[in-house]
This record gives C-alpha cells, structure tokens and sequence, in this order.
C-alpha cells in the first residue's frame, strides 16, 4: 500500500507540471493543445543539457554535482518548453490562428521534434548515474517508516512541482498579476479597456506555462523511469492525462496537487491489482478520463461560474477597432 | 478659454472613411453642471464621446479640458485628465467581486480590503447602494452600473460621460442615479449624459447640446425650453426622398400579434405586451430608438427566440412554438441586417449560389443538392438586382456591403413569401442601392404580401411605409398613417413623451375584420396563458 502510494505520487508529479502549466496558459484565455508535444520538447531539451553537462563536467563533491544537474536539467526543459509556447503563441496571439489547430500541430511536431533530439544527439551513458542523483532523496527519509517513504522519499523535482502548484495558487487568488491575467483570460476587452497590455500577459502566461510543463516531461524520464527512453507517445499520453486534469480539477492549481495523485492512482492501479486481465487493465487505465468526464457533467450541471472555464477560453482576442 | 469650462469641444471633425461622423463640433460643459447630449441614432454622440474618453482621436480640432489643450490619446490619457466613461455595455468581469472589478489594472498595491472600504466609502458618500464582495453575476443590471460609475470615481474622475445610463433602468432606479448625479454636481463634478428620453433631459440637466446627423445643432439652458423645441432641433425639418408609396388594396391580416411580451437575453423586457397586425399589401413601419426591442421581436416571429406571452396568428393559425422551419414553409421570411451586416442570415465564405441553397435544400430530390438549378437563381439574382460580383461563385464575404445585403433580401424574397420581416435592409447602402430596395419591397407589396419594415431613417419610413409603429422601451407608442403624421410626432412617441395608446378609446393594434372571432381570440389568449404556466410550474 505504502509503495502503491508513493508511486502514485511520483507518477502524478508529471500530471502536475503538465496541468499547472496548461491552467496558467487557459487563465489567459488560450486552450493549449500542444501542451504534450511541449513535454517531449521538455523532455529533449532537459536530457541534451544534461547529456552534455555528464559528458564534459567534472566535479568531485557530490552535492554540487547534484546541484548543478538539477539546475541544468531545470533550464533544459524550460528553454525547450518556453520555445514550444513562443511557436504557439506567437501564432495563436500574434497571428490570431485557431488555437485548437495550432495545438494539436504543436503536439504532433513536438512529439517528432522530442524523437529526433533524443535519438540523435542526446548521448544516454552517464543517465543511470544522472538519473540515481536526480532521484536522490533526503537523507533521513529512511529513518522515518511509511511516513518518510510517502512524502520525503522522492527526488526534487517532486517538490519543485507541489512548489510551483502552490505559488500558481497563489498567484492566481491573492496577487494584482493574477487578478489582471484572469481578467484577460474572462473579458480581454474589458481587461483592455483598463490599461492591462492584454498581448503581454498572453504571452507572459504562455511561456511560462509551457516552460514548467516541459518540466514535467524531463522529471518523467530522469527521475520516474530512471533515465531510460523508448519513444515520445509514452509523454504525449501523460499529456493528454494533464489536459484531462485541467478541467478535472476546475482550473485550480491547489486543487490540482490532489487531482495529481488521484490521476497518478489510477493510473498505475492495474500494475498493483493481482489477478487482472489485459483487458481490464486498459479499462483501469481509462478511468482518468472517465471521472473527468464526470466532473465536467457534475460541474455544468451545477452551473457555478467558479467552477467554470475562463469565458473567453479559445477565442482570440482582437481589438475592437472601426 | 473662459476658466468655468471643464471640457470644450472646438472644431472637432471626425470621419470614418467617407461618412462624416462629427462635423466641426463646437460647445463647451461647464465644472460642476449636467449637460444632456440629445440627438437621433447615427448623430455622433457616442463618437464624440469616444474622443473625449479616448477611444477615438478627432481628424481635426481641439479638445480642451480646464482650458488647457488636452490631447487624449487612448483611455490612459483619459484618465490622467479625469475623465471616465460608463458605456453602455457595461465593461466589467462576471467572475470578479465588485471591488476587484474596481482595482483591475490599477498600479496600485493590491490589497482588497483597503478596496472594500474605500468602495464602501465612496459608496457612501454619493448615496450608492453596493456590496463590494458581490459576484457581478449575481448583480442587478443597476447594480452593475453602480460598479461602473464607482470604478470611474475610484480612479478620481472629476469629469463624467455617461452612455444613454437610463435605457437599462426601472423607474425607480432611475430616480435614485439621478439623485445620485446631483449628489456628484454638487460635488463640482461635471457630468455629461447622453439619453433619448426628452423627459429626462428636461428633469436632470441643466443645459442641453443637440446633435443632428454629425453636426451640432445648438446648446439651451433646460429652464428655457420644453419637449416640443427639442425634438424639433433633434429631427429637423422633413426631408423629401421621392420615395414611391404604392397604393394597393389592402387585405385581410396576414400576421395578427396580440399581447406580445419577450425577453432580451439578459432578462430584461424587450417587448412589452405589444398589439398590432399586417394586412397583405401593406407596409408597415417600426420606429424606435435602437435597441427597443426589434431585434426581439424579429426573432420572435421568426420563431427563434421564445416569447413570454402572447399570440401570434398567422392567417388564423396561431404560429407560436413551431420551429423556424416551419414558420418559414407557411411563407413568413425574416431578413435581419445587423450592425455588423453579415452576421445573420448569410454564410460568408459561401457563394452566392451556395446561400441561395441555403434555404431550399430541403426541397432537392436524391441525396446530392442540386447546384445547377441554384446557381440559374443565382444569375437571375445577379442580373435583377445589378449585383456587382465576379461570379455566381465568389464567397460572399468578397462582395461590398450593399451588393451583400442585396443577396439577402433578394433571397428572401425569391422564396415567395407572404409576410416579410425585414430589419434595416438598408443599413449602410448608398443611395441607389437603397432604392433598388425599396423597389424590391413595393413589388412585393403590390403581389399582396405583407410586410413589416423596422428601419432607422424616418423620412424613409414616412415615405414608404404605409402605417409606422413607433416602439419606445418595448411598449407600444402607437399606430399612425405615415401619411398624416409628422416626425416631431414620431420623435415625441420614440422618446417616450407621447403614448396615444393612452389617449384614445380605440382599441390599438387589433384588427376588426381579424380572421378570427373575438371568441377565438379568447380561446388562444387561455391557451397561450395556460401553457406559459405550465412551464412555469
């Protein structure tokens, strides 16, 4: 049970990225759709820098060592991520394309993009090693029995993501940034009317929505999976997971940290259920999808604004003008 | 520039490409006074307005605020000369609380509860009755123009325009901003208002400035004139337009509505139990400030938009609740033309072949449409109407505004309709396209159809039109022979200060020789109401 748990966790870290960033993205009013092709560009650009990084730094002391191929591993996927957000932005802000589209092209390119990176120049000797420093936990986790194995025994970047859904939280209810972004994300026009540069919170939210969904793609395979790489569609599928999670959670980043773990439960349920058939293993595996089907039934019939998507969500915002 | 002005207008001149919207404006708002800007739809108010606030920037002329030269760029430059403008769709955001709407996109330190109660103070001090944590969603129409004016004072605006403020209101919350706006006079703030309603200009203002048709006319003091004048300076003398009334013989009512009531969309009445009806062979107008409820009751007949209450009978058969298709195959045709022009009724990146389909599809045999046939009626369409298009296949969206609107009515009427519902079928045509329309009406009218025509030009209605309903907030004003009446007459109706259905015994809006009898009558009216409360229960 305690495994069950702690697995759940670190599966739904990459849920958690994901959704955080695409939250922030929608507050500002646009559905980004290639948030999955964003996580493989995270995920290439991560491991490039810290393929280059093992393969030509020496340090000795461990703990700068661990430091900087955090910091690496952290700017990688970010700059790769924030690139995916510029090509998105930049076309659905600037050039007032259809977002849906423009989405879905981006999560196509960015998955072949991902491949290509990681095949041809990503050199994987040294990611076990890179892999068992990211993962690296506290040093007394040990010493404190289920409590230390649920919550502290896990790498960093399980911390870094509750961090970030936490300062999204925050931002987003109690800071003027966040009250104007969702206002652009509600009524660009009115927001507009107030003085708020409607174009540079768009892209501002973007960007760094997509920076720490790259993230997310680099945590799952130098820190969930050990360092070892297949192909991109395993990503672009937890993508779609954290798109789904988006609107399980009604576009609350605190929410999202427990919707996190749900997704992540459910999804890694089959592996800890004995006795079960392959067929019924998939359908464990659709349940994410189910119960956020049924929270989007639950919430509109409800009908509470709060619980509602941003109202100018996937609709360009172009200045009235005559 | 005499100091006691807190804003005057010199030369300013306006246009948006060849329509002259403001031409060489002159007047001046005293500090500390209420000026009514009164003028019919399209006389510029709201563009002068907009280069006050900011919105727009004159072509020529100076604006000067205290008596210094202000160049007011955008809404910011607005607000550094402390002047704000309450539109009059509200710019507020539904999710938000009333005082986070209040602090949006200040550059201030954020802190909510020093909001609250400077709201809350502000609030106090002008009479307001506002709850600061209150979702605007959950807000009263009047509530959320409160929001907007206190929004406007917390950014210290000293100098105040205010969008026709009272077309949303009851008269009771009429009454109480009104109280409030003396309260801010007295305060030594200017305040400029735009509304329709002579009966409000003459309680609130203090002077008044009329606008006609992109010029300005005059300014008064409100003590020395009455109703009469100003709708006088507002419409100015009737034009002759040489536009032909046929005579036909009128026939028996085609469309009979009794007691019509609908909604707007945001709850608020649109129309408000409403009689009239439309004999074949007759044209008849509906006059009315914009916003007054046409739109509604286009949809309305159309069967688009639900009624409250009421009958509509269409040769006797009462057409309520069918579905627009089959208020289309009895021949009723509704053409709609809104600001925007391509908005309803026409798919724009279709040709014109293709639009013509549009309505007749379902009449095809076989699985495939037929496109041949189609696109004859589409040539036919071309060459009646001098349609100026490339081919029968160019997307509509490519044609200029009039050549669209010409496919839309032309269409309409090529569907042989008996009743036709057309709303500003000349909205923004030049002068020969909108004879061609009005020619295409008068045929039709001398086929023996029906046709109600909702416009906004006056002497165009009191021209074409054979008899004019003037609608003023949703409520019936009256009937009148475009041939006996004025447009002072029409204008008094339009703003609300006369209502000859008060002063007559005669029974407004019902036909005598109605294809029913007044049993029958009854008998819908019972149903009609039974059915609305079952839905209710």
């Amino acid at each position: 049970m305690i495994t069950f748990i702690t697995s759940a966790i670190s599966i739904g870290m990459v849920f958690l990225y994901g959704c955080v960033g695409e939250i922030l993205t929608e507050k500002a009013g646009h559905l980004n759709l290639g948030i999955p092709g964003i996580m493989c560009m995270g995920t290439a650009g991560g491991c490039l820098f810290i393929s280059w990084y093992m393969n030509s730094v020496t340090i000795s002391n461990t703990f700068f060592l661990w430091l900087f191929l955090v910091l690496v591993a952290i700017l990688g996927a970010a700059l790769f991520g924030a690139l995916g957000g510029l090509i998105y932005s930049f076309l659905t802000v600037t050039l007032k394309s259809n977002q849906n589209i423009t989405g879905l092209a981006l999560t196509i390119f960015g998955a072949g993009f991902g491949q290509f990176i990681m095949d041809q120049y990503v050199n994987r000797i040294k990611f076990s090693q890179a892999s068992v420093l990211i993962k690296s936990s506290l040093p007394f986790a040990d010493n404190l029995g289920w409590f230390g194995e649920i919550f502290l025994s896990h790498g960093i970047f399980v911390y870094l993501a509750i961090a970030i859904a936490i300062v999204a939280a925050v931002l987003l209810k109690k800071t003027a940034v966040g009250l104007n972004l969702r206002a652009v994300g509600e009524n660009p026009a009115t927001a507009d009317a107030e003085g708020i540069n409607v174009t540079k919170y768009k892209y501002g939210a973007i960007l760094t929505g997509s920076a720490i969904a790259g993230l997310g793609g680099v945590y799952y395979i130098m820190d969930y999976i050990g360092g070892s790489w297949e192909n991109s569609s395993t990503i672009e599928g937890l993508g779609w997971l954290a798109i789904a999670l988006v609107i399980f959670t009604m576009w609350k980043p605190d929410l999202s940290i427990i919707g996190s773990i749900i997704f992540g439960a459910l999804y890694i349920a089959s592996n800890y259920i004995i006795g079960i058939s392959f067929a019924q293993m998939k359908l464990l595996k659709l349940l994410p999808y189910v119960i956020t089907v049924i929270v989007l039934i639950v919430t509109s019939i409800i009908g509470k604004k709060e619980t509602q998507p941003p109202a100018s969500l996937g609709v360009n915002y172009f200045r009235e003008d005559r | 520039m005499e100091k006691n002005f807190a804003v005057v207008f010199q030369n300013i001149t306006k246009r948006f490409g060849q329509v002259v919207a403001n031409n060489n404006i002159n007047f001046g708002v005293k500090k500390g006074e209420i000026l009514s800007l009164l003028g019919e739809n399209g006389s510029g108010k709201t563009t002068l307005m907009n280069m006050l606030s900011g919105i727009y920037f004159p072509d020529d002329g100076k604006i000067f605020i205290n008596g210094e030269e202000a160049l007011i760029a955008s809404p910011i430059d607005a607000f550094k000369y402390k002047i704000g403008m309450i539109h009059q769709h509200f710019k507020l955001v539904d999710i938000f609380t009333a005082s986070q709407n209040v602090v949006l996109g200040l550059k201030e330190k954020y802190n909510l509860k020093s909001v609250d109660t400077r709201v809350a103070e502000i609030a106090d001090r002008y009479g307001f009755e506002i709850d600061p944590k209150k979702k605007i969603y959950d807000m009263s129409v009047s509530e959320k123009q409160t929001v907007e004016i206190i929004k406007v004072l917390y950014r210290g605006a000293d100098i105040l325009i205010l969008d026709e403020p009272t077309a949303v209101l009851t008269p009771q919350e009429t009454q109480k901003l009104f109280a409030v706006l003396r309260k801010m006079r007295a305060d030594g703030k200017s305040i400029i208002i735009i509304t329709h309603k002579l009966n409000e200009v003459m309680e609130i203002s203090d002077r008044v400035a009329i606008l006609r048709k992109g010029e300005y006319i005059t300014t008064v003091d409100t003590s020395a004139t009455n109703e009469k004048e100003l709708t006088e300076y507002m419409v100015g003398k009737k034009v002759d337009l040489k536009i032909e009334r046929v005579a036909t013989d009128f026939d028996r009512p085609l469309l009979e509505i009794r007691n019509l009531t609908i909604d707007k969309d945001d709850g608020s009445r649109a129309i408000d139990d409403v009689d009239f009806y439309i004999r074949g062979g007759e044209i008849l107008g509906v006059a009315g400030i914009a916003g007054c409820g046409q739109k509604e009751l286009c949809e309305a007949i159309a069967g688009l938009r639900p009624i409250k209450r009421g009958n509509i009978m269409h040769m006797g058969e009462d057409i309520v609740g069918l579905s627009s298709k089959e208020i289309i195959e009895k021949g009723i045709s509704m053409s709609f033309i809104p600001e925007d022009r391509l908005g309803m009724g026409l798919a724009p990146s279709f040709s014109i072949t293709d639009n013509m389909m549009l309505k007749t599809y379902r009449d095809n045999k076989g699985i495939f449409v037929d496109r041949e046939s189609a696109r004859k009626r589409a040539q036919a369409l071309i060459e009646k109407l001098d349609i100026v298009t490339p081919s029968t296949e160019t997307p509509v969206r490519r044609l200029s505004g009039g050549n669209v609107q010409k496919v839309l009515v032309g269409r309409e009427v090529e569907s042989n309709p008996n009743v036709i519902i057309t709303a500003y079928p000349v909205r923004g045509l030049d002068i020969n396209s909108s004879y061609l329309i009005y020619d295409i009406l008068n045929e039709q009218k001398k086929k023996g159809t029906g046709i109600l025509f909702i416009g906004e030009d006056l002497d165009v209605m009191l021209a074409l039109c054979d008899k004019i309903m003037v609608l003023c907030h949703g409520k019936n004003m009256g009937i009148v022979h475009a041939a006996k009446v004025t447009k002072e007459d029409l204008g008094l109706m339009m703003t609300g200060s006369r209502d000859l259905t008060e002063r007559t015994d005669k029974e407004y809006g019902k036909a005598k020789d109605s294809n029913l009898t007044e049993e029958e009558w009854q008998a819908a009216e019972r149903s009609a109401e039974e059915e609305g409360e079952n839905e209710r229960n």
